[in-house]
C-alpha cells in the first residue's frame, strides 16, 4: 500500500482547506489582538503618574504641527507632567473598534490603552460602561471638569459623568458641492426626491445621524423614537434607495466623491467639511432646514488603564487654552467652557465660526438621538438591512 | 535501531504543520461552529442551545446575497481567466529574459494594501473621470451614465484585486510545458490552433484549476469591493457577515452565515473538481 500523500491529493486538500480559511480567519482576526501586559493596576489607583499614556483616538482629531509632525498639546502635556503620550489613530468606526477590543476586555485582559474615544450616537460607550469594562474617572485629578458645558453634563449612558468626558462634539447636516448643485441643498425633500440629484446622494451608515435628520424632516421627534416614526423614516429612505436616488451609505469616505463632484450632496459631519473647504471652496455645509443632530465623542478609560494618568490628561485638555488649540485644528465643537474666548485670542475668525462654536440659533436646531432606540436590536437590524446588509 | 522507526519520519515532519493547522484552523473553526448554535443577545450573553434556527434564518433571509456573491465571484473568476491566460501565456513563452520583470509587474500592486487599491478604483471609475468620459463619448454609457456604484464596478474591482491569484498559477503551469511537445505536435501536422487545443491547453489545466479556486473562493467572501464600489443593491454575503459581526454584535448569526457560505463554496468546489477530474489534472 502506498501511504505517501500524492501531490494531487495534497493540492486537492489544500484547495478544499483553502475554502474554509477566508471567513473564520477574518472573524478570528477581528476577535482580539492578545492584550496582556497591563501597565496600570486597577481599582486602587496609585497617585503616581505613569511614564506613558496610551491614547486611542480617531484620525485627524488632535492638533498637529505640520513642521515637526508632532502635536503641540501632547508636547505641552509632556513638558508639564513628564508623561509621554503614545498617540494611536486607530479608531475608524465605533463598531469595528469595539469588535476589536471586546474579546480581551470580556476576558479581563487589558487592551494596552489608557484612553479610548467612542461616540455617544452609537451604543458602544454605554455598552463599555454597562459591561463593567470602563474604569471610573479619578475626579479629584480633574478640577477642570467645572469647564464642561452644561448641556453635556448628564448624558443618559453616564448620567453623572463617572466614566466619561467629552472629547469633541459635532453636528450632522448636509454638505453640497456647489459645482454640481449651484445652490446649497438644505432641504431633505430635495435631497431625497429631486431628480436633478438622482444617484448623486449619500447618507451616513450611522443610524442615529441619518434617521435624526429624516425624522425631523418628517415632522417626527428623533429624541423619542417610536415604531411608527421609525418605520416612516426607514420607508422614506428605502424608497430613495430603490429609486436609485441614494447611491450609497458611507462613513467618512464621502469626502473623496464629494470633492470630486461624483456626489452632489450628502449627509455629512460638520468638522470634515470645515477641513475640506480649505482646499475646495465649492463645498458648503448646512444644517437641514428642518434640523440636524449633535453627537459627542467621549473619552473613556478601558479596564486596566491607568486612571490617575488618564484623568490628569483629561484635566489638561479641559484647560480652555488647550481646548481652543485643539478645536482650532480639528474644527469640531469644543465641549469646554471658555474655549471660545481663548480661541478669540488665537484667531478671531475661529471664534466666530458657528460650526466650531455654535451660536444659540444653531444649537436650537440640533437634537440628540434617542438613546433607547440605539439599543433596540430590532431597529438596528432593520437599519442594517436598509443600508444593504 | 533507528531505521526501525523510519515509518515515523514523515509524521514527524508533518507534525509542525498539523499542529499549526489544529491550533489556528481546526480549533477556531470548532469554536465558530459552537458559536453558530448559540442563542441570546450580546447584552445578556449567548448560550449554547443547538439553535439550528440560525442556519435557517441565514439561508432564508440572505439567499439573495449568497446568490449575488456567487454570481459576482463567478464573473470575476471568468474575467480574470480571460485576462490572465493570454498574459501568462505570453510571459511564459515570449517573455524571454524579461520574464521576472513582467511577473514583478503583476505582483507590484500587491505592495499596496487591498483597501488602498480598491479606493484607487473609486478614482479610476469616478463619474468625472477619464474612463467614464471616454465611454460616454463613445455612447457606450448614457450621457448621465456612471460606472461607480454599479455591479460593473464591483465585478471589475474584484477581478482586478484577485487577478494575480489567477495569473501566477497559470504562469507556473504554462512555464513548465516542454516546448518540444508543441513542436512535436506541429511536426505531426497539427495547426497552431490544434496544437494549442490538444497540447498546451490540457497541460495548463492544473494551473486553470488552481487559479480559478484561488480567485473564486476569496472573491465569494469579499465585502470590500461591494462596500466601496457598489451600492446597497450590490452588497454581498461578506457585507452581511461583517454587519452581523461588528454592527449588530450578533455572533451566532455571523457564525451561521459563515458556515453557510463555507458549505456552499465546498459543495461548489467539489462539483467543479469532480467535473474537471482533479486526479488527472494535478497528478
Amino acid at each position: 500500500m502506498n501511504d505517501a500523500v500524492t501531490r494531487a491529493e495534497l493540492l486537492r486538500r489544500a484547495a478544499l482547506g483553502g475554502v474554509a480559511i477566508s471567513l473564520p480567519g477574518f472573524l478570528a482576526a477581528c476577535g482580539g489582538d492578545g492584550g496582556g501586559g497591563a501597565a496600570g493596576t486597577t481599582d486602587t489607583s496609585p497617585k503616581e503618574l505613569a511614564d506613558t499614556l496610551r491614547f486611542s483616538n480617531w484620525t485627524l482629531y488632535i492638533d498637529r504641527d505640520e513642521k515637526t509632525k508632532k502635536s503641540p498639546t501632547l508636547e505641552q502635556f509632556k513638558s508639564k507632567t513628564g508623561v509621554t503620550v503614545q498617540y494611536f489613530e486607530d479608531i475608524n468606526d465605533n463598531a469595528t473598534y469595539f469588535g476589536k477590543v471586546q474579546r480581551p476586555l470580556s476576558q479581563g485582559q487589558s487592551i494596552d490603552r489608557d484612553i479610548v474615544v467612542l461616540t455617544d450616537n452609537s451604543r458602544f460607550p454605554g455598552l463599555l460602561i454597562d459591561k463593567g469594562w470602563a474604569e471610573k474617572l479619578d475626579r479629584s485629578a480633574i478640577p477642570n471638569i467645572a469647564n464642561l458645558q452644561d448641556s453635556l453634563k448628564s448624558p443618559s449612558f453616564d448620567p453623572n459623568r463617572e466614566y466619561s468626558l467629552p472629547w469633541q462634539s459635532g453636528m450632522t447636516g448636509i454638505a453640497s458641492n456647489l459645482k454640481v448643485t449651484k445652490k446649497p441643498v438644505t432641504s431633505v425633500d430635495q435631497l431625497l426626491e429631486d431628480p436633478k440629484l438622482h444617484g448623486k446622494v449619500t447618507l451616513l451608515t450611522e443610524m442615529a445621524d441619518s434617521l435624526s435628520i429624516v425624522m425631523l424632516a418628517n415632522g417626527d421627534d428623533p429624541t423619542k423614537v417610536d415604531d411608527t416614526s421609525f418605520q416612516k423614516a426607514v420607508d422614506r429612505i428605502q424608497k430613495a434607495v430603490n429609486s436609485g436616488q441614494i447611491r450609497q451609505f458611507t462613513g467618512n469616505d464621502y469626502t473623496g466623491p464629494l470633492t470630486r463632484g461624483d456626489l452632489a450632496a450628502c449627509f455629512s459631519w460638520s468638522g470634515d467639511v470645515v477641513q475640506l473647504t480649505v482646499d475646495n471652496p465649492k463645498l458648503v455645509w448646512n444644517l437641514a432646514d428642518s434640523g440636524g443632530d449633535i453627537w459627542t465623542d467621549n473619552m473613556l478609560i478601558p479596564k486596566g488603564g491607568d486612571t490617575y494618568t488618564a484623568s490628569t490628561f483629561m484635566n489638561f485638555v479641559y484647560d480652555p487654552k488647550i481646548a481652543a488649540q485643539i478645536a482650532a485644528y480639528v474644527n469640531y465643537v469644543s465641549p469646554v467652557k471658555g474655549a471660545k474666548e481663548a480661541a478669540r485670542k488665537l484667531d478671531p475668525k475661529l471664534a466666530d465660526n458657528p460650526l466650531i462654536f455654535p451660536d444659540d440659533e444653531t444649537l436650537s436646531k440640533v437634537v440628540i438621538f434617542d438613546k433607547d432606540a440605539l439599543q433596540n436590536q430590532d431597529y438596528l437590524e432593520k437599519w442594517q438591512t436598509l443600508i444593504g446588509a | 535501531m533507528f531505521h526501525r522507526h523510519r515509518w515515523l519520519t514523515p509524521y514527524l515532519l508533518l507534525a509542525p504543520g498539523f499542529a499549526w493547522l489544529a491550533a489556528f484552523f481546526v480549533v477556531p473553526l470548532a469554536l465558530l461552529a459552537y458559536q453558530s448554535l448559540q442563542s441570546g443577545t450580546f447584552d445578556f450573553g449567548y448560550q449554547f442551545s443547538w439553535e439550528l434556527y440560525n442556519y435557517w434564518d441565514a439561508l432564508s433571509r440572505y439567499k439573495a446575497h449568497l446568490i449575488r456573491s456567487f454570481v459576482y465571484a463567478g464573473l470575476a473568476t471568468i474575467l480574470a481567466l480571460l485576462v490572465s491566460y493570454p498574459l501568462a501565456y505570453w510571459i511564459a513563452f515570449r517573455g524571454g529574459r524579461w520574464k521576472n520583470l513582467f511577473l514583478l509587474a503583476i505582483i507590484a500592486p500587491f505592495f499596496v494594501t487591498y483597501l488602498i487599491r480598491t479606493l484607487a478604483w473609486q478614482n479610476i471609475l469616478a463619474d468625472q473621470g477619464t474612463v467614464v468620459g471616454v465611454l460616454r463619448d463613445l455612447h457606450i454609457l448614457a450621457p448621465d451614465g456612471r460606472l461607480l456604484a454599479t455591479s460593473t464596478a464591483v465585478v471589475a474591482g474584484i477581478t482586478y484585486n484577485f487577478l494575480p491569484f489567477m495569473a501566477l498559477p497559470l504562469y507556473v503551469a504554462l512555464e513548465q510545458i516542454d516546448e518540444r511537445l508543441i513542436e512535436a505536435a506541429q511536426d505531426l501536422y497539427a495547426s497552431r490552433t490544434k496544437a494549442f487545443l490538444r497540447v498546451t491547453l490540457p497541460l495548463s489545466l492544473p494551473g486553470v484549476f488552481a487559479g480559478t479556486l484561488l480567485t473564486f473562493i476569496p472573491a465569494a467572501g469579499d465585502f470590500i469591493n461591494a462596500q466601496l464600489l457598489g451600492t446597497p443593491k450590490q452588497h454581498m454575503i461578506g457585507n452581511v457577515i461583517q454587519s452581523k459581526y461588528l454592527e449588530l454584535i450578533d455572533y451566532p448569526a455571523a457564525a451561521a452565515l459563515s458556515f453557510v457560505l463555507m458549505a456552499a463554496i465546498l459543495i461548489g468546489v467539489a462539483v467543479y473538481a469532480r467535473a474537471l477530474g482533479t486526479e488527472r489534472l494535478t497528478g
